[in-house]
């Protein structure tokens, strides 16, 4: 039943571009680079138990990442974009995560916000490096050794890339289904539960905490790349506090409790953005009692929803 | 010799938990440590399991230094520990719980992309000790959703699982009614022989337990060890029953003799 929703997913995903208008094709773009970027998140936050509020600053560096070396460094291959985004993002989140778990809950999540605000600092006044407030340019990547620079635009974007952008989205959600369903997986599932009775087990649970979150961002980098090439242009926002609160938000509005919970929120979150600032300027106020709606009413997101009424064993406590 | 402490000493602030104590326990030993409230059970077990560290004084594990070591880490070297308030993984099931008990004790768990549900040595270790405690039953169900005396089954099989050489165990049975404590405590010994556990310590209240199973028992009074002798000798002094019976509130049971 669940492989046949996953696989009937990818499909409707995979034909899109032939069916919806160029229009909506082009919004699933950020919606399957969010889905990576969340995979990842919701390993540390549903799975481990730690909310992070900085999650951006991964983001960033994978986007500006791709950026500096499309533009910089003549190297326009995005599979070499995406590696050496996942490498600077395990690199980076090393010793921030060395850190960061020796916390928890709200010390843990403000820890996580002061690094992301010291990441988008350094994106905004390293003017040389990054262009400042006004960005830098991602050039067309290259896929899989071809470059694609005489295709049109949006011919590109919603045909190679597009399926690219699946490929990767697919390719990282069958790693973190094993993650998760791995002997590792349910050591973080005992810390998430209880930290004091998983250390008496054995489990170290700072380390435990210290590849998860390692883990979640080699994910964000690796989706921050993907934002890149659809505007064509990274900018600090990218790095700015709102922007880790809104993947927070995706993901409790799909549900942190289960696994594609997070994919179903950044694609609830993507589109019903794109609607709503299309019809009332004032979107954020919309959202900001949605988000208030879902804590209250639907604390598993609306994956939680469908699984309750599908009357699964009881609800989490 | 299984576990040696020695001239354990805990001050928090002005207030002496632990004075001096030393402690010993052999191989095929069941111990109990008694005592009224504060007299320093709980802090001794905490100590003994790295959950709390002595302000002097040292514990050894075989003829190992183990002051001060973590509880994963005294785990990792043979020593178990169950709590007095029950611990348990409330969204993780039964066998969920003990699968990440064998998984640290294998040491996988930095398996990262194995597959959980196809490695056999932990399916069937997890499997072997959830029929050995009697929640084969209740494998499938989240822990949360157990009853209160099989959460507490749950927390000793899960300490159970990781083989350890000795296993302490802060009040097994509190919380539990009187009937279901015999149950527990017959099914821990059946248990412990069967995974080949050297020793057990428990802090107990209840003292039907307590000479109903103990080989030896020590008995703590304002953080000092009182008596450590057979429950034979316990049971005959006066001394030792007076203050660590006579003055429980609550438990009107009158010396046993």
């Amino acid at each position: 039943m669940g492989a046949a929703v996953v696989i009937l997913a990818v499909a409707a995903i995979a034909a899109a571009p032939l069916v919806v208008s160029t229009y909506h094709a082009l919004l699933m773009l950020p919606f399957m680079a969010y889905a990576v970027v969340l995979l990842g998140l919701n390993l540390l936050f549903g799975y481990t138990g730690l909310v992070s509020f900085g999650h951006a600053l991964f983001i960033g560096l994978g986007a500006y990442t791709g950026a500096f070396l499309t533009t910089h460094a003549k190297i326009r291959s995005l599979e070499l974009i995406l590696i050496t985004a996942a490498a600077l993002g395990a690199l980076v989140a090393a010793p921030i995560a060395a850190l960061c778990v020796r916390y928890v809950k709200i010390y843990f999540g403000m820890l996580t916000l002061a690094f992301g605000m010291v990441f988008y600092t350094f994106v905004l006044k390293f003017y040389r490096l990054t262009g400042g407030d006004e960005g830098m340019p991602f050039l067309r990547p290259s896929l899989l050794g071809l470059s694609l620079d005489a295709m049109p635009k949006i011919d590109y974007l919603v045909g190679p890339y597009y399926y690219y952008s699946l490929a990767v989205l697919a390719l990282a959600a069958l790693a973190m289904w094993r993650i998760v369903h791995s002997p590792f997986g349910l050591c973080l599932k005992t810390i998430r539960d209880n930290p004091t009775k998983a250390e008496t087990l054995g489990i170290g649970v700072t380390r435990y905490r210290f590849y998860a979150f390692v883990i979640s961002a080699v994910y964000a980098a690796v989706g921050g790349a993907l934002l890149g090439p659809p505007t064509g242009n990274v900018d600090p926002t990218l790095a700015y506090w709102t922007h880790s609160g809104n993947i927070v938000f995706m993901t409790l509005l799909g549900g942190f409790t289960s696994f594609f919970g997070p994919v179903v929120g950044a694609f609830v979150f993507i589109y019903l953005q794109n609607w709503v600032m299309s019809v009332v300027p004032y979107w954020r106020l919309i959202f900001g009692a949605m988000l208030a709606l879902i804590v209250i009413v639907a604390p598993e997101g609306l994956l939680g929803l469908v699984s309750r009424r599908r009357a699964v064993p009881a609800a989490r406590a | 010799m299984i576990l040696r402490a020695r001239g354990l000493t805990k001050l928090y602030g002005d207030f002496l938990a632990l004075d001096d104590v030393s402690l010993e326990v052999d191989a095929g030993e069941f111990v109990s440590i008694v005592g009224p409230n504060g007299a320093g059970k709980s802090t001794l077990i905490n100590i003994l399991t790295g959950v709390t560290r002595p302000s002097a004084g040292s514990v050894r594990v075989r003829d190992r230094e183990v002051t001060g070591l973590p509880p994963a880490s005294l785990a990792r070297l043979g020593v178990a520990r169950s709590f007095q308030l029950v611990q348990v993984f409330p969204d993780l099931t039964v066998l969920e719980t003990l699968q990440a008990a064998v998984v640290a004790r294998l040491g996988r768990g930095r398996r990262f992309f194995a597959s959980l549900a196809r490695d056999r040595e932990v399916q069937e270790g997890a499997l072997e000790v959830a029929e050995l405690f009697g929640l084969g039953d209740e494998r499938h169900v989240p822990a949360r959703q157990l009853p209160q005396g099989d959460k507490k089954l749950l927390d000793v099989a899960s300490a159970f699982a990781l083989k350890p050489e000795i296993i302490l165990l802060d009040e097994p049975t509190s919380g539990v009614s009187t009937a279901d404590k015999t149950a527990i405590m017959d099914t821990l010994v059946a248990a412990s022989k069967r995974v080949g556990l050297k020793a057990i310590v428990q802090v107990e209240h209840d003292m039907d337990i307590v000479f109903g199973y103990s080989d030896r028992i020590v008995a703590l009074h304002q953080g000092k060890v009182l008596a450590d002798a057979a429950p034979a000798a316990i049971r005959a002094d006066q001394r030792v029953m007076d203050t660590v019976v006579g003055r429980k509130a609550g438990v009107s049971r009158a010396p046993a003799c």
